[in-house]
């Protein structure tokens, strides 16, 4: 097991209290940056090369420098923990064990973004974690962290949370900004981007949870020592939720850079298949991301083993790669279909696009519809061949992400697995018996 | 100023112009359709992504292209900007996407439609449609209703472009209506036992781009191209009171407001005007419209129909001209 940033002392009875927590040496970065300068914690955080842990991985240290800052208007910081992407709760398990790590990251943050209120937006199905969060707020009020002149630094710092009303949209940031507003959560057209105008029209941050809270090890330790772990840009511990046909599903902290390979069959993470079976697929970041088939997930084309970093994960493009999006691991072995799956995550975007630009709203119900007639064994002929014309007709027509994230699983399935989608056409009989599917991926070349 | 050249046509434009703006100055050859977007309102357009276009060349100091195509109502112009509209295959077939799937739900009722001859959405599949869809489940359906004593909300056809929302937001005071429900079975109604009911509210119906909002007055009155449009006007204490009368024969069957060039309302009108003065005695007529914008209504009456422009021979000339791709998808 390699460095544990995050997830130290997890296990440690208490840990969610303020007591506990402290007990452990927490809120030890705080103190210390307080008494930086707001902009030697932004440097910190660039030197240290943390990126965003939400799916797009995009450098924080730059996120926060883009914040406009005009004279006399408040910033503010939001925390995205709308974490609703199938296959993905690390931030879930985070926030119930550890909550006070997420509020020192925001304190610091704030600190260093120059915000008086912050929010949490938390997803609404999670309301045990919300009691969490108000529970350790309240203790953080009482210990003098959050409030007036935070620990004698003159530092303001109010902190909300906000539960939601449980759309997997609201995780998209401006649909997030408009649902904090009160209205209803459909993402703004950009530009503007919430830097400039956010949350009530003010510049406004918006980091996923585990971003926020990566940056109380890095205060701790300096930017120069976290940007050791990890492997080139991908720098730091990345906490991944495997889940699917392994023997220990959970939430693993891994620094970057571990082999794919050793984080399935390692007996430290993954522990291997289930039941002794085969790998099939994998789906390494959330259910939006590609599908790859064994041999792509473990090496990539050109015949490297696969890393888990940004980078290895998305080598060769959409054509042979995947991306390490918000870390949901799903693996799936020999027995598994495909098809159905994919139906299951096309019905998920079906049901949460928000129905404001019509090639999503339509199209991931169009894509359903097909995929279950697929599934019943109505599928037709043409079928696979419509799916794949579909998603490439919402793919970057949209004007947020989902419908990018709802178009790539079905093209990357087509890609690897398009003889599956017609052994279901042409063989719906042979639909029940689950050993049928092994080795149903497309032998020639990968398609565009 | 900003210069921006839209399908090799260059012009100059004010900042913060967008392109789809741009390109209406240049004219209606070059101008992409839009169906959510109204300029008359704030805040509109951007959601039913007909008017995308792609955007070859960033601006003159950044000459690389913007990776995806982005919806020219809300995207401004930067100098040395090149967008590529209708000489663009991947715009056409793009564009033929969407259009496909506004009206895999759309119930395709134009006989029966009073909309009809003035839709948008009918002039948008004629132009950029396929002729036949590939949609073979059933399309989603909700009941009629009335939403306020004189207009009609037939949720079926509604393409959910927001324009009718927008109208109330910034029209009206005490917005009584918006959209309930999420993803394809998103529908527009009012709020909980709310009629609109003020004194704007009809310019809901004309704004909508398809005969989702009608006016309850007018319903399975008369197809549109057999009335004949003619400008007037009255002294009104709330609006502007220039409107267009619909007639058939002597007698006004509708009124409502003056469109332009693109189809959008010129000046609102009130719903005294709109739904109670239908007698010729309460006007001052000032002699036919001028229907700019080809229409059935101006059919060998008032202006030749011309056709923008045939998308789909458009696309065979492009095909033709390029190495027809085999690859197979």
């Amino acid at each position: 097991m390699g460095k544990q940033l995050l997830l130290e002392n997890i296990n440690t009875p208490g840990i969610d209290t303020m007591a506990g927590y402290r007990a452990q040496g927490g809120y030890s970065s705080l103190q210390k940056a307080l008494k930086m300068k707001p902009e030697e914690i932004v440097e910190e955080v660039k030197k240290s090369g943390l990126r965003g842990r939400g799916g797009a991985g995009f450098p924080t240290g730059m996120k926060w420098s883009f914040i406009a800052k005009p004279e006399g208007v408040p910033r503010h910081l939001v925390c995205n923990a709308d974490e609703s992407e199938p296959g993905t709760f690390k931030d879930r398990f985070l926030m119930q064990h550890k909550p006070h790590i997420l509020i020192e990251g925001m304190i610091i943050s704030s600190f260093a973004l120059g915000c008086n209120t912050s929010y949490i937006y938390i997803r609404g199905e999670l309301l045990y974690v919300y009691h969490i969060l108000e529970k350790a707020i309240a203790e953080a009020y009482e210990a003098g962290f959050l409030g007036k002149n935070i620990m004698g630094s003159g530092f303001d710092l109010d902190l909300y949370v906000q539960p939601g009303g449980g759309a997997y949209i609201c995780g998209e940031e401006t649909a997030l900004i408009e649902s904090l507003e009160g209205k209803r959560g459909n993402p703004r057209i950009k530009p503007p981007f919430p830097a400039v105008a956010g949350v009530w029209g003010r510049p406004t941050v918006v980091n996923n949870v585990e971003t926020i809270s990566a940056t109380v090890p890095i205060i701790n330790m300096g930017g120069d020592e976290y940007a050791k772990i990890g492997v080139g840009k991908s720098t730091g511990t990345k906490l991944i939720s495997a889940c699917g046909h392994i023997n220990k599903p959970g939430v693993y902290e891994i620094e970057m850079g571990v082999p794919v390979e050793e984080f399935i069959y390692s007996e430290q993470y993954c522990g291997g298949i289930r039941n002794g079976k085969k790998l099939k697929a994998v789906v390494a970041g959330g259910s939006s991301v590609p599908i790859l088939p064994a041999d792509l997930i473990l090496k990539t084309a050109k015949g490297e083993p696969r890393l888990m970093t940004y980078e290895s994960l998305s080598d060769g493009g959409f054509q042979t790669g995947t991306m390490l999006g918000s870390g949901g691991f799903i693996v799936m072995d020999e027995t598994t279909s495909v098809v159905k799956n994919l139906w299951n995550f096309t019905r998920f975007y079906h049901h949460e696009s928000c129905g404001q630009c019509s090639p999503c709203r339509e199209g991931t119900g169009w894509m359903e519809k097909v995929l279950h007639r697929i599934v019943e064994g109505h599928g037709k002929q043409t079928d696979v061949d419509l799916l794949w014309d579909i998603q490439s007709k919402i793919d970057g027509k949209t004007i947020c992400p989902l419908g990018d994230a709802a178009s790539w699983p079905v093209a990357s399935a087509i890609r690897h697995f398009r003889a599956e989608f017609e052994e279901y056409i042409k063989n719906p009989q042979n639909i029940k018996d689950e050993k049928h599917y092994y080795n149903l991926r497309n032998q020639k070349a990968p398609v565009a | 100023m900003p210069k921006v050249t839209i399908d090799g046509k260059e012009i100059e434009v004010p900042k913060g112009t967008t392109i789809l703006q741009a390109a209406r100055m240049l004219g209606p050859d070059v101008a992409p359709p839009a169906m959510c977007y109204y300029s008359k309102l704030s805040k509109s357009g951007g959601y039913c992504r007909t008017c995308i276009v792609r955007v070859t060349k960033m601006n003159s100091q950044n000459p690389n292209p913007m990776p995806k195509p982005v919806a020219s109502c809300r995207t401004e112009v930067m100098d040395g900007m090149e967008v590529v509209n209708y000489t663009s295959e991947q715009v056409l077939t793009d564009r033929k996407g969407v259009v496909e799937f506004l009206l895999i739900n759309h119930p395709l009722d134009c006989p029966v439609c009073d909309q009809a001859g003035e839709c948008h959405l009918q002039d948008l599949g004629y132009e950029n449609g396929s002729e036949k869809t590939r949609y073979d489940f059933e399309r989603r359906t909700y009941d009629m209703i009335d939403i306020g004593k004189n207009i009609k909300l037939h949720m079926n056809r509604c393409i959910l472009c927001y324009r009718c929302v927008n109208t109330c937001e910034q029209l009206t005071d005490g917005r009584v209506h918006g959209v309930l429900n999420r993803g394809d079975v998103a529908e527009i109604s009012t709020f909980i036992e709310k009629a609109i009911d003020n004194e704007f509210s009809g310019n809901v119906i004309d704004v909508c781009p398809v005969g989702a909002l009608t006016d309850r007055t007018f319903r399975f009155k008369s197809r549109v191209w057999f009335t004949k449009p003619v400008d007037a006007h009255r002294d009104c204490k709330k609006c502007s009171g220039k409107v267009r009368l619909w007639f058939k024969g002597a007698e006004v069957l509708r009124v409502t407001a003056r469109k332009d060039q693109w189809g959008e309302v010129e000046d609102w009108i009130c719903n005294e005007c709109r739904f109670d003065k239908k007698n010729v005695s309460d006007w001052e007529l000032e002699g036919p419209s001028r229907i700019s914008h080809h229409s059935v209504i101006s059919q060998g009456h008032y202006e030749l129909a011309k056709l923008k422009l045939d998308t789909g021979r458009q696309l065979k000339n492009l095909k033709e001209g390029k190495q027809k791709s085999t690859a197979k998808k």
